[in-house]
């Protein structure tokens, strides 16, 4: 079986609508010193470089990879660009992990990023395809009759989107390096909020963001001697399904049933209501919450909505869901998916400043893309199995 | 190290399609390939594609590549954007960890929707390069230029022309071929000095599919697998003045460590007609080894599949006998900046 990989070293950039400060590479480099800092090595003790991002039309770069090879410091090393959607942060840093449990390198970087001020996203996403009739509106137009299945199947009152809004914010107030920063956020604020596609409001749902996240990921030799207690990856796994097709339930996809079964299988985990102390999960509209809480398998199909009403998913509560602020506090697109498993590992680590969830031992990232159809997702632990 | 072996391959390509969409085009290679694996298609254990947004002008271009694969129930799967060589090296390092014993590989692109030489201009740094427009012909033919300067002359790239063309004749999947002589292509115009048209890739529509599967999966399944005894990517840097145009550090670099020695046949990609040279000294090739049998990139040149279409080329000249030990490459980026290095080999070597 696969060899034992660990994340030794984590780092992001301070993540803002817009970073005139730096360009492409200078924000990637800013996420990789800050990971590389934290690993206590230095840019040569890099064996591989592997990088991901959403479309390569949100910033105009075609193949980037190409372009940040110095900046990475890859010259005369392997560098990969994985693209998978939103998930791809994620499944970037399953690729990189990929390199260690296949046993090819010992240390490897991964870099994931989105300046999406150098571009228009939305307009990006919503480009007629040839030969074929353009469907939707950028994201929320594709999600929002997603979010209004779920409410009419699981007979959820109407405020759960709102209570997400107001608690990943309250979340994000103590994450310093988070995007929105909403000093004032309350249940009024976001019920207040405009209607951008109903049962959307503009609170509750993501920010654009210009951010990077990178993470130093090494064999298990390396990281049995790290600097810095590592975080161990106990199971990683991907699932794809096609977009569209007669009978296919796009609000509770069966990928993404079968990604979270197969990364619990592969961290041992029988109960993970039980075993997983907290997860940070891909939320780009607040709905997603209690929908992906049920998808996953923590409470049976209908009842995630009820862990959000009691309070249960907060930083104090008894399944804490995106500590971080989550992707409603932060989005540069290709990095949230990275930003997700780099929390699951800070926490685990133990390094997660204000919003650390207390004896976090064990902990569930999940990154997920297209039209609820790519999902990535991975185990982590203090705990070397 | 587990044993991994390409165990089927097909292609098409074709100058334009104009019936057909990138997924249309897809469907009958992906089945093709799976159908020779014989590995049932629900038996894959993973899938791994290649393709580039940029070529479709629209995001999320190997979304709709699921659609030709039957993704349901739903399938362990990834995607790189870059040519689906990449892809089969992540494919090939998911099989080390030893949990599944078959993948499918595959690429596809449609260059002939756009500009292509100016889309690929957009490959460069954006803040410094990029908006200068200089387009992958033009910046092939600077690295043309510093080769010559290095002391080689444009008969050889004429030669490499000529040669290709030939060997293409009997590649239904060619674009060019034919009998031109080198001095008859010599007599041709200049499309960007000192690049004539034949030493640049035809516009290509295309897609291609590999299977690769492990250890005794591949035996049971292959009379002949194409097993890959070394594989390596390095990059090098991206800024065209930093680099030595005329050489390849990072096609050696990998050559080195992928173990480029005693291959009877060799299928580089390279573009234009000066690479092939550039590239056969970086792998150490003796004037033995037959060089793009196929016809290789200038023959055909299914952007986002030339690579991973080398590999199978290569590999099927071993399914079928023809060459004991081969050498397959890839390139990416701007005059080689990128290169890939697969060595395959029948089961007696």
């Amino acid at each position: 079986m696969s060899e034992l990989c660990a994340v030794v070293g984590i780092g992001q950039t301070h993540h803002k609508s817009a970073r005139p400060d730096v360009s492409i590479a200078g924000l990637c480099r800013e996420a990789a010193t800050r990971a590389l800092e934290d690993a206590e090595m230095t840019w040569t003790d890099i064996d591989a470089v592997v990088i991901g991002k959403a479309p390569d039309m949100f910033e105009g770069v075609v193949m980037p990879e190409i372009y940040l090879a110095d900046a990475l410091g890859a010259v005369g090393k392997p560098m990969m660009r994985v693209h998978t959607a939103g998930s791809v942060g994620g499944s970037t840093a399953l690729v990189a992990a990929g390199l260690l449990q296949g046993g090819i390198h010992e240390r490897v970087l991964t870099v994931a990023f989105e300046k999406q001020s150098e571009a228009d996203a939305m307009w990006a996403l919503s480009r007629p395809m040839p030969f074929a009739p353009p469907t939707m509106a950028g994201a929320g137009g594709y999600f929002s009759p997603l979010i209004r299945a779920y409410i009419r199947r699981s007979d959820a009152p109407s405020n759960i989107g709102i209570l997400v809004a107001v608690k990943d914010r309250l979340n994000a107030l103590k994450n310093p390096y988070a995007h929105l920063r909403l000093e004032d956020i309350s249940i009024e604020k976001v019920e207040e909020s405009p209607m951008l596609w109903d049962p959307i409001r503009y609170l509750e749902t993501c920010p654009s963001s210009d951010g990077a996240c990178a993470m130093v990921l090494t064999s298990e030799a390396i990281g049995s001697r790290a600097a810095k207690p590592p975080a161990w990856v106990l199971g990683t796994a991907m699932r794809s399904e096609p977009t569209m097709f007669a009978g296919r339930d796009a609000v509770n996809p069966q990928a993404g049933k079968d990604c979270a079964a197969d990364v619990f299988a592969q961290a041992g985990i029988t109960n993970p209501r039980e075993q997983i102390d907290c997860i940070e999960m891909y939320v780009p509209f607040s709905w997603y919450e209690p929908m992906w809480l049920e998808n996953l398998g923590f409470v049976p199909d209908g009842e995630g909505w009820k862990m959000t009403e009691k309070g249960a998913t907060a930083l104090d509560g008894e399944l804490p869901v995106n500590m971080s602020g989550g992707v409603l506090s932060t989005n540069p697109i290709g990095a949230s998916g990275m930003l997700r498993f780099a929390e699951a590992a800070l926490q685990v680590r133990g390094q997660a400043g204000e919003h650390q969830v207390d004896g976090a031992r064990t902990a569930l990232g999940h990154a997920y893309g297209g039209g609820s159809q790519f999902f990535s997702m991975w185990v982590v632990s203090a705990d070397k199995p | 190290m587990i044993d991994v072996a390409v165990v089927s391959f097909a292609q098409w390509s074709a100058r334009e399609e104009l019936a057909r969409n990138e997924v249309e085009i897809l469907i009958p290679v992906v089945a093709e390939a799976i159908e020779r694996s014989g590995i049932g298609r629900k038996e894959i254990g993973f899938t791994v594609s290649g393709s580039c947004d940029y070529l479709a002008g629209a995001p999320f271009a190997f979304v709709t590549g699921l659609d030709a694969v039957g993704a349901w129930p739903p399938i362990r799967e990834s995607h790189v954007e870059m040519d689906g060589a990449w892809a089969l090296y992540e494919a090939w390092v998911r099989l080390q960890h030893g949990d599944i014993d078959s993948a499918l590989v595959y690429s596809f692109g449609k260059s002939s929707l756009g500009d292509l030489p100016i889309v690929l201009s957009q490959q460069l740094d954006p803040y410094y390069q990029a908006p200068l427009w200089l387009d992958s012909i033009s910046a092939a033919a600077l690295q043309a230029r510093a080769w010559l300067n290095a002391g080689h002359d444009e008969g050889e790239m004429a030669e490499v022309a000529a040669r290709s063309r030939r060997a293409a004749k009997d590649n239904p999947n060619a674009v060019v071929s034919g009998d031109q002589s080198a001095e008859a292509l010599l007599r041709e115009p200049f499309l960007v000095t000192p690049l004539r048209r034949h030493d640049c890739p035809p516009i290509s529509d295309g897609a291609v599919a590999v299977v690769l599967a492990a250890g005794d999966r591949a035996r049971e399944v292959c009379e002949r697998p194409a097993w890959i005894r070394g594989i390596d990517h390095r990059i090098e840097a991206h800024g065209l003045g930093v680099r030595e145009l005329a050489t390849s550090a990072s096609a050696r670099l990998a050559g080195e460590r992928a173990g480029v020695d005693g291959v009877d046949v060799a299928e580089l990609h390279a573009p234009f007609s000066h690479q092939d040279p550039i590239l056969r000294d970086a792998l150490g090739l003796s004037n033995g080894v037959d060089v793009n049998p196929s016809g290789g990139a200038l023959a055909a040149n299914v952007v986002m599949g030339a690579g991973l279409t080398r590999i199978g080329e290569a590999a099927s000249r071993i399914m079928d006998g023809r060459a004991a030990r081969a050498v397959a490459h890839a390139t990416s980026g701007p005059c080689l900046q990128h290169n890939l290095v697969c060595v395959l080999a029948g089961d007696a070597t």
